[in-house]
Order: structure tokens, then C-alpha cells, then sequence
């Protein structure tokens, strides 16, 4: 069984119909990337398997981990494990990092019917994954994403994922306004945080940060349709010939 | 199940909401100039405090109910309300002997008033008075403070032990002529905190005062005095809780801080009197005068106030900066929920020179609430050099709500630099779901992102307090999220 399975999705975004019968399968072990150009529906994509309000399924389904996740609420998907790197972080002036982490944990394990994490353990995870990332100390302390350059944003995002260890990934354009450097450090999270319980859906527009994290499938979306298929070499082949090429395959 | 949930929620919205059955001992309802009377010969008061009282009693038949604030409510019935209510002592052996039962609740308050609790030999950081209606029925730590020659205790004691402090300065920064309210509590006060810190000493831990009301009917006035001599320091907190009760408590109290040469008096409120039902159904009118002079040099008043209870918050804690040099300072978070009115902000007035002040205030609406900042920034002719830094902001949660903002800057002095900055501004839907994404249901994500917008505010609290502000905000806010 797969552990997200999309069938024939349609979805509307203020009456516009946006993705038009997506079909995808990911299994755990898996990263999948998703390409496609400005406007083919990749946020869409990703917003819609978080449950954001206003885009609306008219047809299909989605099923993660095998429940129907369309009926739950945002709060409840990120709970039963869907994680998404925004492209865009949000800044929550005066909320501390930190604590909007342990507090976001600690929903999590509730939901779970986990006991709330103790705050030494908390502590030695927070570090060890501050470490990996290479996230300086003050971060800690500081507001959530406030004040963060682009790069600490996206390394933030990542910083969440390895600490609430989800068991879906989904990184929606993680890599635009990356340098290179922060681009290696937050492939290297991705990679460490991927084994073969979960999984890794990377939505980008270029075949760049698919040089560090290495999909097993890449799909092509293009105008809200998935147009085509492959391995790995199908992102070298599209950085190649660009998106022009595969349109006229449709 | 789910009804469970409900009724959990429901009992959450006011923790607080529960009397004790504690036999008082109250006066008749009404108010004429036998009630006064009856209060000053209860609390075997000297002549002058009698005469106090009348002359603002006659004082107060004069005056009309002042209408100039933005809220809407019905003007109390003032012949309606019990003045005093004392908790009826029974079996009580010594003076120091509460009835176990006052202890009870304040034990369920979450308020100490047994002093063995604390662990010997570790240095109490709190002392506490506590207010039940009308009177005060215990003070911790009051020996431990002797020693450092503060006085910490019930207005009522202060009047009996300390009449010259008392009379040197009751009413001297909150005349009775003040306000309509001022006048009112100055003729029927009952209690309240009194405490004085000598030349040259920083009280060495948090001196507060908790007031109740349990008794129905009753309005609740006390009347605090603080004074810090030269060079004193002093950290004082105020809370509040009373029953949820459907008729409309009045609660009109006096707070007024003197601050002498190089002293410094820091005045800390959590205000959470009960609000009122969804319906907006009874809570407490809060109708308080709060004042502090900066008296001589280098002096310094700051107030911080959290207000999350009350159906109605009116008051302005205001600082008189008449001593060169001396610092003012409000920081405020006015949270109103369903159909809680609050009018609330702050006067500076500058009259010495190089005086200085800071207002922040935090407006948070939710509901169909009305909050609104009305402030004051007096510079006087002479003030020169003053300074002040004015930032209000205001959050809206619902589109059912008002926030408006009342400021009044008067300067006449060419050297003075004012500065006013104002933001009005709602949670984003995008902030709310990067919380849901990482698993923070909706009514969390707006709790956790109002304290964040608190923040700076919530830090300038006691460490205790600030906790206990943290959570208060959170339940305030809890269904205001569609």
C-alpha cells in the first residue's frame, strides 16, 4: 500500500480549475519530484494535500497512510504526518522559535496519545538537529522567522521537519533564494532526515537541489496535469530541453 | 463524550466563577451619610478620616455621572449596591487567626496565605495581602519586612498604627474632587493595601495584593496607598477574581503611588474580574483611578497592566512627573472578548524638567467587544527638555469588534519631543495556517500568536505573573476563533 495515494484530483481555486486529475503514488523510501513551470499548479499541489482553505476538491480523492485526509483539517493532517516546507515562511513576530516547536511537537504526540516530550530530551533534540543544520545558537531564541534572512527561513523549515520527524516531507520550492552553500546544508537535512519509513515530495523548477537530493521518480506538471513520468535523467533531460519540448507530447 | 468537551469548555471560561458560602457581615443596602458613619465607626476610624469621608461624600451628591468615555452601559444604581461586607469572624482567638474556611478559598485561588508553606530558611519572594469584599483579612511576611522597616498591611491597620502617614498622604495625588468614582471611594472605602518604604531600602521581594469579591450585591472600593521614601525600591502586583454572578458588580478602587527622591515604584496589575457571560450578562464594572507622582528627582512609576476580565475597564494608571528627571512609564494589554467594553490608557503629565515617558499599549478585540486607548501626554510650560514615546497598536479578531484610539497631546513647551505611533492591524490567515501545518489546532495558533504580539509586555511582568498573564490571555480568548 502506498503511503500517499492521489487519484484523479481536481481542484478549483476561486473558480478556476487549477489541478485537472492528478494521479501520483508515493511509497515510503521514496522522494519524488514534482517540476513543472511558473503557474502548472505545483503550490496548488502542495496546498491542497495541507488543507488550506480555499482551494476546493471538486473530484478525486487523496489517501495518506490509508485515510481519506480530505475530510480532516489542516492541524490533523500535519498530525497524522504530512509536513510542508513553505515556500515562503511565515514571521510570527514575538512567538519563540523554540516554543512554537515544542508546542507544535507536543500537539502531535497528543494527537498520538503520547505524553508531552520532557524538556531535557527536547533540549538534546533541538541541539542535535541545530548542529546538523548548522543553525546559529541565537536562533533558538529568537521570534519565529522573524527578521530571518531567506536562507535561515528555509533552513528553519527544515529544522522543523528533522525535529518533528514526519512521515511525509513535502518541500515546496525549499530552494529558490538559496545560495549554494545553503542549499548543500539543507539538502544534507533532507537526506538525514529520509529513511525508509517515510518519504520526500520535492516540488522545484529546476533540476539544481535534485543534484543533493536524489528522486527515485520525477513528474512533470504542466498546466494541472502530470504530462509525464520518469526517473531521475527525465530532470536532466527537461533542464536540457526546457518545458516547451515536453508539451507538445500532450 | 463530546458533551463532556463542551462542559469542560464552558467551566473553563472563568475558572474563577465560584462563591464560597462565607457568612458576612454587611451593611444596608444604599448610600447616605449614616452608612458612612456606620463604616468609619467599624472601623474605629479618627475623627479627621470621618470628616474625610464626608466632605467627599457631599462632594460626590454634586456631581453628575460622567459620559465622555466610549462604552455603553447602564449607569449604576447606587442606592442599590452594599457598601460593606466584612467576612463574619467566628471562634477566633488572636487577631492572626483566619477563618479556615477565607483559607479554603484562597487556597483554591491559588493564593498562600499560610506562611509556613514556604521552606525555612529560604527567602519568601511574595508577600501578599488579601481583600475579601470589603476588608482585608491577612498579610504575609509582614514581620520579615518589619525588619527591614517596611510597613505591609491593610489600609484599616495603617489608619489605627500609622495615622500620620496616612493623613500626610491619603488624597494628595488623587484629591477627592478628582472624578466622579474618586469621590465615590473616598466617602465609602473600606480597605485596601497600604505600604510604605523607608529611606535607602529595596523591599526584597514582590509585594502584592489579591482582591476578591465573593458577597452578591456588593461593590467592592478600596483604596491603596504606596509610598516609597529616597532612594527605596518596591515591585508591587495587584490581581483580582470574583464570582460569576448575573448583575453587574461595581468595583471603584483608589491607587495612589508616591515616589520621592531616587525612588522607584514598579506597579503591576492582572486584572480578571469576571467578564460577563457570551450574552454579555453581568461582570464587573471596573471604574478605577490609579496615580503615582513622581514627587522629587530623579524618580521613577511604572505601571503594567494586564486586563482580561471585567464587562467594562475604565481607567487610565497615570503618572505626575513633577520631579527633574523623573521616568513614567505604562505598559498595557487591554484584551476584550464577546461584549467586554474597556476604555483604558494613560496620562503623562510633565512638569519637572528632562522628564521622561513611555506608553505602549497592546489592544487585542475579539467578539463583538469595543476596546479603546484614550491617553494623555501633558507637557507643561517649564517641563523643558521632556520626553515622551508614545506606540499604540491593536489587533482585531473578529469583524464584530471596534477598536479606536483617543489620544491627546497638549505641549507647551518648544523643547519637548513627542512621538506617537499607531497600528491597527487583524491575524493573518496565513499565520494561522503555518500553525495548523505544524499540527497547532486554530484556537492555540491565535493564543500562541497573541502573546507573541504581547510579548514585550508580558516581559516587563514579574516572572509569576507573567506566567499566569500568559494563560490568562489564552482562556480570554477561548471561542473567539469562528
Amino acid at each position: 500500500m502506498s503511503l500517499l495515494s492521489i487519484k484523479n484530483l481536481h481542484v478549483t481555486v476561486d473558480g478556476n480549475d487549477i489541478l485537472k486529475g492528478i494521479n501520483l503514488d508515493i511509497n515510503s523510501g521514496e522522494i519524488h519530484a514534482i517540476m513543472g513551470p511558473n503557474g502548472s499548479g505545483k503550490s496548488t499541489l502542495s496546498y491542497v494535500l495541507a488543507g488550506k482553505e480555499g482551494y476546493e476538491v471538486t473530484e478525486g480523492e487523496i489517501i495518506f497512510n490509508g485515510k481519506n485526509i480530505l475530510e480532516l483539517s489542516p492541524e490533523d493532517r500535519a498530525r497524522e504526518g504530512i509536513f510542508l516546507a513553505f515556500q515562503y515562511p511565515v514571521e510570527i513576530p514575538g512567538v519563540n522559535n523554540i516554543q512554537f516547536l515544542r508546542t507544535a511537537l507536543n500537539s502531535i504526540r497528543q494527537y498520538k496519545g503520547l505524553e508531552p516530550i520532557e524538556a531535557s530530551d527536547f533540549l538534546k533534540l533541538v541541539k542535535e538537529k541545530q548542529k546538523d543544520l548548522d543553525l546559529p545558537a541565537n536562533l533558538i531564541n529568537r521570534s519565529l522567522n522573524d527578521g530571518f534572512s531567506g536562507g535561515e527561513k528555509k533552513k528553519n523549515e527544515i529544522f522543523q521537519l528533522s525535529v518533528l520527524n514526519p512521515l511525509l516531507a513535502v518541500l515546496d520550492e525549499t530552494d529558490s533564494g538559496l545560495d549554494i552553500d545553503a542549499l548543500k546544508i539543507v539538502a544534507q537535512g533532507v537526506n538525514r532526515y529520509h529513511n525508509k519509513d517515510n518519504a520526500v515530495l520535492v516540488i522545484t523548477h529546476y533540476q539544481r537541489l535534485l543534484e543533493y537530493i536524489v528522486p527515485d521518480y520525477v513528474h512533470i506538471l504542466y498546466k494541472g496535469k502530470i504530462i509525464k513520468s520518469g526517473d531521475k535523467t527525465l530532470a536532466l533531460e527537461l533542464e536540457k530541453s526546457g518545458y516547451e519540448a515536453f508539451k507538445v507530447e500532450i | 463524550m463530546a458533551n463532556e468537551i463542551i462542559k469542560e469548555q464552558i467551566n473553563k471560561e472563568y475558572e474563577w466563577g465560584w462563591s464560597f458560602d462565607i457568612e458576612a457581615e454587611t451593611a444596608p443596602k444604599g448610600l447616605n451619610e449614616e452608612i458612612i458613619r456606620f463604616i468609619s465607626y467599624k472601623k474605629n476610624e479618627p475623627d479627621w478620616l470621618l470628616d474625610f469621608r464626608l466632605k467627599a461624600f457631599r462632594y460626590w451628591k454634586e456631581m453628575s455621572h460622567p459620559n465622555w468615555a466610549h462604552l455603553k452601559f447602564e449607569i449604576p444604581h447606587f442606592q442599590d449596591i452594599i457598601y460593606y461586607a466584612a467576612p463574619k469572624k467566628k471562634n477566633i482567638s488572636s487577631l492572626d487567626e483566619v477563618d479556615p474556611e477565607i483559607l479554603k478559598m484562597f487556597e483554591r485561588l491559588g493564593i498562600p496565605l499560610e506562611e509556613q508553606k514556604i521552606l525555612a530558611g529560604v527567602t519568601p519572594n511574595i508577600a501578599i495581602d488579601a481583600v475579601l469584599d470589603s476588608v482585608s483579612v491577612k498579610t504575609t511576611f509582614r514581620e520579615v519586612l518589619a525588619e527591614k522597616g517596611i510597613i505591609f498591611c491593610s489600609f484599616s491597620e495603617a489608619v489605627q498604627n500609622h495615622p500620620d502617614l496616612v493623613k500626610k498622604y491619603l488624597g494628595s495625588v488623587v484629591p477627592y474632587t478628582d472624578n466622579f468614582y474618586a469621590a465615590l471611594n473616598s466617602a465609602v472605602f473600606s480597605d485596601g493595601s497600604f505600604c510604605y518604604i523607608p529611606k535607602g531600602v529595596r523591599c526584597p521581594m514582590e509585594l502584592s495584593t489579591y482582591f476578591r469579591i465573593n458577597t452578591a450585591g456588593t461593590g467592592q472600593f478600596e483604596r491603596t496607598l504606596i509610598i516609597a521614601d529616597e532612594e527605596s525600591y518596591v515591585s508591587y502586583l495587584e490581581g483580582c477574581t470574583a464570582p460569576r454572578r448575573d448583575e453587574n458588580q461595581l468595583h471603584a478602587a483608589v491607587v495612589e503611588i508616591v515616589a520621592h527622591r531616587n525612588a522607584e515604584v514598579k506597579y503591576s496589575t492582572v486584572q480578571n474580574w469576571y467578564p460577563g457571560d457570551k450574552e454579555g450578562k453581568g461582570g464587573v464594572f471596573n471604574f478605577v483611578t490609579k496615580r503615582g507622582i513622581c514627587l522629587e528627582d530623579n524618580s521613577k512609576i511604572s505601571w503594567t497592566q494586564v486586563e482580561t476580565g471585567s464587562a467594562i475597564t475604565w481607567k487610565y494608571p497615570s503618572v505626575i512627573l513633577k520631579g527633574n528627571n523623573s521616568v513614567g512609564e505604562f505598559y498595557s494589554i487591554a484584551l476584550t472578548n464577546n461584549y467586554q467594553q474597556a476604555d483604558t490608557g494613560t496620562k503623562m503629565i510633565h512638569i519637572g524638567k528632562n522628564t521622561r515617558s513611555t506608553i505602549v499599549s497592546k489592544g487585542i478585540a475579539a467578539g463583538f467587544s469595543e476596546n479603546n486607548y484614550r491617553g494623555l501626554v501633558q507637557i507643561r510650560k517649564g517641563a523643558s527638555n521632556a520626553r515622551n514615546y508614545t506606540q499604540c497598536d491593536s489587533l482585531l479578531l473578529s469583524d464584530k469588534c471596534g477598536a479606536h484610539t483617543f489620544p491627546y497631546i497638549e505641549v507647551k513647551d518648544t523643547t519637548a519631543i513627542v512621538e506617537h505611533e499607531a497600528t491597527t492591524g487583524k491575524i493573518s490567515e496565513e499565520q494561522l495556517f503555518y500553525c495548523q501545518q505544524r499540527g497547532i489546532d486554530k484556537e492555540k495558533a491565535v493564543s500562541i500568536i497573541v502573546n507573541g504580539y504581547c510579548k514585550d509586555i508580558l516581559n516587563k511582568l514579574p516572572m509569576e505573573f507573567a506566567v499566569e498573564a500568559q494563560k490568562l490571555l489564552e482562556i480570554s480568548l477561548e471561542g473567539s476563533v469562528g
